[in-house]
């Protein structure tokens, strides 16, 4: 049963499978175990990112393409959602209009530069989708009737996803209160773990091992007679599809959206570091790499803080462990992690376990 | 790679300009004429297609000629910043997303140097004020080419030949780079006035034309003149043209690539910090987002030229910047997306560029 929901695709590591299971579980009973503002955040933000780096996976870990767009599809997905819920009003067939126009457009797009640029190498579609994510983040911010420009869109949900919405008179099993804000959390969850086991199903398909042999050896899966074009293309389709999805979630769960909560491209570094710690090439590395990333996000700049002000003192040292310098430290660990550890967490921890296995 | 046949001696043209391939007549003309490489002139007619056909659009001739000598100096400082990255990529296949560091640190650079040098600049003279100009040129230039010494050394030469990984690094750099500015300079806008006598317009009839970019026409042509000479004239050149061309062909006759590549990768990152300077000035100001803002601009341009091609990143500059300022001029809202139309009707016409590099 689990075998067949995860696709034949175990952890295959014993560590790994505890740290999954733990994650999966605390996730899952985020809003009962911490009900706070700010941990139910940090856990619904896990979820988005689980998904747009799982998705974002799809095209670098699997397919060996590098691509700077894959925002422009969250954004996207985010600001469907926010625009159907403006112009119809808050309801489920606001939710529904929207991101299903979310998707239409950004498969359509993705579609287009596909055919376009992934002719050639990867290195040209690197370019080409970095100069079209930057004109769409131009093009967001400035239709302000239909985006909100700069400011972005606040706007209403169904009233069952509103923190002010109680289903049950009194708590459940006498402890329990549930609300419209932990309706939405679990939502975001369902949607999260059935879109991954999607992903799961599609990478370990037929179609997902040409995907990888494309990554391996372009030229030789083209001889063999595959149209690399076309699973290219495919695969880069899909990946903008749970993008846009996680975009939808994102916006969903912050009832607003704006150029800088979506578009960023501050997001698309944080995807790339995710992705290159986590593992490439592991979808299951998303869920660990989003989850520590999150967590340091939320928490690191606290610590660093804490250094700073500890080394007052010294002349640089404060300046270099500022909280502003977050991304300074990240960006050094990106890079020794590229080095020295292409195969990321999950990588590493299943060549151990491989290892161990073919040992003596 | 591909087989090709060696071209014997180089083409005279200043760029490294694809030659007719297999020509058959040469068995039978004289046997030491060398294959005559015609240039191929459309890409330039077409530069001068667009500023003839911006004429009666924009109506007034003084306006006209405004807008074109603004669009040459942008275009000029375009090039001379991206002139590094296309020949980096063209003889060593390397693409360095971290360019950008270059030009944000030459421009800030700039804000230092010029500083101290402030009774130059405020001085009336034209002269002290383009001595402290290149006073901050020189520094600039050096010191971008030192950096360029340890970003190669340190993040570009451990992953040669793995594209992937030279995106993923190289992007790395630039985060680390942007954030170590940040901490340097801080993260605020830095102003950074023009010298005394660069202020203001000189009046060629009724079209007014700021000096600054007088200046910065004059540097690009300079720059632009000693590189095609390099290219076309010296050993040096005839071996990066030949490396763009076959590398293991030059490898085999006993050249060492590998220092002839540092070296331009050192020019290269040179040039990007004397275009940083020209770049800061032009603005005005430096924020240490402009390396990866520019970025963007010089991806666009190599891909318009044909990647690694010198002449064709030069008419990609000059196109870039001549439609960023008729555009502006005609039609605001357009002149944001004008660089991306441009590449997306560029390449419907020219796949590869406008100056396709054979190999590539």
């Amino acid at each position: 049963m689990i075998r067949r929901l995860l696709s034949d695709d175990l952890p295959r590591d014993r560590w790994l499978a505890l740290a999954l299971i733990a994650i999966v579980l605390a996730l899952a009973a985020a809003p009962l175990i911490a009900p706070g503002a700010k941990a139910l955040n940090v856990a619904a933000k896990m979820l988005v990112f689980v998904l747009l780096v799982a998705s974002y996976d799809l095209l670098l870990g699997y397919t060996g393409i590098v691509s700077f767009a894959h925002t422009m599809f969250f954004g996207i997905g985010a600001y469907g959602v926010a625009i159907a819920s403006t112009r119809m009003g808050p309801g489920w067939s606001a939710l529904a209009v929207g991101v299903v126009a979310a998707l239409a457009v950004s498969v359509l797009l993705a579609l287009v530069i596909g055919l376009f640029s992934l002719r050639v190498r990867a290195i040209f579609y690197a370019m080409i989708t970095l100069a079209v994510a930057s004109a769409f983040q131009t093009l967001a911010s400035q239709l302000s009737a239909l985006t909100g420009g700069e400011d972005g869109i606040t706007f209403k949900l169904p009233e069952a996803l509103t923190p002010a919405f109680e289903p049950f008179d009194e708590p459940l099993l006498g402890v329990l209160s549930i609300d419209g804000r932990m309706l939405a959390y679990w939502l975001l969850f369902v949607v999260v773990a059935v879109a991954f086991l999607a992903l799961l199903r599609i990478v370990n398909s037929p179609f997902g091992r040409v995907l990888q042999a494309i990554r391996e050896n372009d030229f030789r899966a083209e001889a063999i007679g595959f149209r690399t074009v076309r699973y290219r293309t495919a695969s880069n389709v899909i990946a903008a599809a749970f993008a846009t999805l996680a975009g939808a979630l994102l916006a969903i769960w912050l009832r607003y959206n704006g150029p800088d909560t979506s578009l960023s491209f501050e997001i698309m570094l944080d995807v790339l570091l995710i992705v290159v710690i986590g593992g490439m090439g592991t979808l299951y590395g998303a869920i660990v790499g989003a989850t520590l990333f999150v967590l340091a996000q939320s928490y690191l700049q606290d610590v660093m803080r804490t250094v700073s002000e500890a080394t007052d003192a010294l002349p640089l040292v404060p300046v270099l462990f500022s909280p502003d310098r977050w991304l300074l430290w990240l960006g050094v660990l990106f890079v020794l992690s590229v080095y020295h550890f292409p195969s990321g967490i999950v990588g590493r921890l299943r060549e151990r376990h491989a290892a161990r296995r073919d040992g003596p | 790679m591909t087989e090709r046949t060696a071209v014997p001696g180089a083409p005279p043209a200043p760029s490294p300009a694809p030659t007719p391939s297999p020509a058959p007549p040469a068995a039978s003309g004289a046997p030491d004429a060398l294959p005559a490489t015609r240039l191929d002139w459309k890409p330039l007619a077409l530069l001068a297609a667009i500023a003839l056909l911006a004429l009666p659009a924009i109506g007034s001739p003084s306006t006209w000629l405004t807008l074109t000598v603004a669009g040459l100096a942008m275009g000029m400082i375009v090039f001379i910043t991206a002139s590094g990255l296309t020949l980096v990529f063209g003889l060593m296949d390397v693409l360095n997303f971290g360019h950008g560091v270059f030009i944000a640190a030459g421009a800030f650079l700039a804000t230092t140097v010029l500083a101290p040098l402030a009774p130059w600049t405020q001085a009336d003279s034209l002269a002290s004020n383009l001595a402290a100009i290149f006073v901050a040129m020189l520094v600039a230039m050096a010191a971008c080419a030192a950096i360029g010494l340890a970003f190669e050394r340190v993040l570009v030469r451990p992953v040669y030949g793995q594209h992937l990984k030279q995106i993923l690094i190289t992007m790395g750099g630039m985060i680390v780079g942007e954030e170590l500015i940040k901490a340097i300079w801080g993260p605020q806008q830095i102003p950074l006035p023009l010298p005394q006598a660069l202020r203001g317009s000189i009046l060629v009839g009724d079209a007014a034309i700021e000096r600054y970019r007088l200046l910065a026409v004059a540097i690009g042509l300079v720059v632009f003149v000693a590189l095609a000479w390099t290219l076309s004239r010296t050993k040096i050149g005839l071996l990066i043209r030949a490396g763009v061309q076959d590398r293991e062909m030059v490898e085999s006759l006993g050249y060492r690539i590998r220092r002839l590549f540092v070296g331009v990768f050192v020019a290269g990152s040179g040039l990007a910090g004397l275009g940083g300077v020209l770049w800061g000035l032009y603005q005005q100001s430096v924020i240490p987002q402009i390396g990866a803002q520019v970025n963007v601009l010089l991806f666009i341009v190599i891909i318009i030229g044909g990647l690694g091609s010198t002449l064709g990143c030069f008419v990609g500059a000059m196109l870039v910047g001549l439609m960023a300022n008729y555009t502006g001029f005609l039609a605001p809202k357009v002149a944001l997306f004008s660089n991306i139309l441009l590449m997306v009707a560029i390449l419907l016409w020219r796949p590869q560029g406008v100056y396709p590099v054979s190999n590539r």
